[in-house]
């Protein structure tokens, strides 16, 4: 294939993903703005129980909410705000939300982009050490490491890592990793089993070269795809560890906004999140498809 | 079965009946305190000391390792219900209806699990009574839970769509609903069962995970959750090592549950 058709195409499937994804947060945004609209105590506001509040200042509060009260209209016009740049102000917070999240991604950034790494970096090793290894001992403790980290919940690890004085990220890392461990020694295992990679060995061919040549190939746009699935996992994972172990990120806030029922921030936190995941999962299938072209 | 699952089924049988008699081998009771003797160590009276308001933790290990084995379960059928219906029916049908299941799919799937079952818990009253926050928490887990058993539902339907006895069925004159109940769905039911042991333990760390956050199942009804959030209080491993009985003891059911289930079915 030419690389004029093979870039048309990638653009092609580009904008194709582009559109879905542009669907499915707005669509995401509107459904956590339902949700939240019909959750019951919605129109309740605890400062309204302060005696030293007028009824005008009661009454002040209650109207600030009142654009909130019809889901459809308040999304509207969080879209209209959006496009100029104004995300709205965090009633739990006091705070403009664009303030909230430039000053919070920073922090989820580096804890979740530092624990991604290590957790790539461990699970890498060790599949690799029990591929080729090709001794039971790796293996099992391959898969009995894994499989102890698997058995622990995200929160658990996270409170682990606040006893222990460990950083935020290797909670992350820990968290992460056992899921990349399986999947990606699974694929490692299939790959190194196929028949030419047996008559690659016997021929003499270096393990370096084998892995490059004959091993990245079958295994390599499936470990693309799921470094796009670990970013879903990291951020999720992000919220125990930053809420228990005091990290001032994104998933602290998702807890904060949670909690104190704060629309105008969950909306906001619903569709960037899923913006993140949704651009990682999509970034990580045209680089697939672009390889696999590219191979053809 | 090989011997290791056949051991795995021994510890949940073994962990399910001591809990399954927790009124019986613990008969204080989770909620009795013994205000005389708050944050005991363990003793004859107090297998595994008390709690930092006398509570029995020996008790309340057994009733929450009890409400987390029962409940988790009941989430699971519910969400592999969900799943036979939008996954399935979605298969079945094809053309627009599966596109839009899997268009609905991909929405629950690209929000974090965590993240969407916190937004939702929160949302819904915190100040409940025990029981009420017992089901709300396993009902969000099972109706939230299903996307992902959909999609491997709406795959298996939509393979089984155009296969010969579907078309065969439907040459007799068999169509709608009844082709569905009688041909499609005993087809899925190996897919349906996997989906369904698969859920178990991921709900009862989700639960975990909830009840450690603050927004499990209330006081004074005890869960994993629950239970593993004193942990927060720990200074040191060494100092009071007792307190991990209930994290051993999730990893002992956790690792049991991952043993039981095969590689086919994982991958079903």
């Amino acid at each position: 294939m030419s690389w004029k058709l093979l870039l048309w195409r990638t653009t092609q499937r580009l904008a194709r993903k582009l559109t879905v994804i542009a669907a499915l947060v707005l669509l995401g945004g509107l459904l956590s703005a339902t949700l939240v609209r019909m959750a019951p105590g919605f129109d309740s506001d605890e400062r309204e129980l302060d005696p030293s509040l007028s009824s005008q200042s009661v009454n002040a509060l209650r109207l600030s909410r009142a654009g909130e009260h019809n889901v459809f209209s308040f999304y509207m016009n969080y879209l209209r705000g959006a496009i100029h740049g104004d995300l709205g102000i965090s009633h739990a917070l006091g705070q403009p939300v664009k303030t909230l999240l430039r000053e919070r991604w920073p922090v989820t950034v580096r804890v979740v982009g530092v624990g991604l790494l290590l957790a790539w970096l461990l699970a890498l090793s060790l599949a690799f050490t029990a591929c080729l290894g090709r001794r039971p001992a790796y293996e099992i403790f391959g898969i009995t490491t894994s499989g102890a980290f698997l058995c622990i919940p995200a929160a658990v690890l996270a409170l682990l890592s606040v006893i222990l004085d460990a950083p935020g990220y290797l909670a992350i890392a820990l968290i992460v990793f056992p899921k990349i461990y399986r999947y990606s020694h699974n694929l490692l295992a299939k790959a190194y089993g196929l028949p030419h990679i047996t008559a690659a060995r016997a021929r003499g061919l270096s393990e370096t070269r084998i892995l490059a040549c004959h091993v990245l190939p079958v295994a390599g746009p499936q470990m693309i795809a799921l470094a796009g699935i670990t970013v879903s996992i990291a951020l999720g994972a992000a919220i125990p560890v930053e809420a228990l172990c005091g990290l001032p990120g994104i998933g602290q806030l998702a807890w904060q906004a949670a909690l104190s029922r704060d629309l105008p921030l969950l909306v906001n936190l619903t569709v960037m999140v899923t913006l993140v995941t949704l651009l990682a999962n999509s970034g990580a299938d045209v680089m697939v498809y672009m390889l696999a072209r590219g191979e053809s | 079965m090989n011997q290791v699952r056949k051991l795995a089924c021994v510890v949940v049988l073994v962990v399910c009946a001591m809990s399954a008699a927790a009124n019986w081998l613990a008969p204080a009771g989770y909620a009795k305190q013994f205000r005389e003797a708050p944050d005991a160590p363990p003793s004859r009276q107090h297998l595994l000391g008390t709690d930092e308001v006398g509570r029995d933790r020996f008790a309340r290990v057994l009733y929450g390792t009890r409400i987390s084995l029962l409940l988790a379960p009941a989430a699971a059928l519910v969400s592999t219900a969900l799943a036979a219906l939008v996954g399935g029916l979605a298969g079945y049908l094809g053309g627009f209806w599966l596109r839009l299941a899997r268009a609905f799919t991909d929405l629950f799937l690209s929000l974090p699990w965590l993240f969407l079952l916190i937004t939702v818990r929160a949302l819904l009253p915190l100040n409940v009574s025990p029981l009420t926050s017992v089901l709300i928490t396993f009902l969000i887990l099972g109706l939230l839970g299903w996307a992902a058993s959909a999609r491997v539902l709406s795959t298996s339907a939509d393979a089984l769509r155009d296969s010969d006895f579907i078309l065969q069925a439907r040459a007799s004159g068999l169509h709608g609903p009844r082709l569905f109940l009688i041909h499609v769905l005993p087809n899925l039911k190996p897919v349906l069962y996997a989906q369904f042991w698969i859920s178990i333990p991921v709900f009862i760390l989700s639960e975990a995970n909830l009840g450690i956050l603050g927004l499990g199942v209330a006081e004074p009804l005890p869960s994993w959750g629950s239970l593993l959030r004193e942990l927060e209080g720990l200074i040191s491993f060494r100092e009071e090592p007792w307190r991990l009985v209930p994290l051993l003891l999730l990893i002992v059911v956790m690792t049991s549950f991952q043993l039981l289930l095969s590689n086919e079915e994982v991958t079903a």
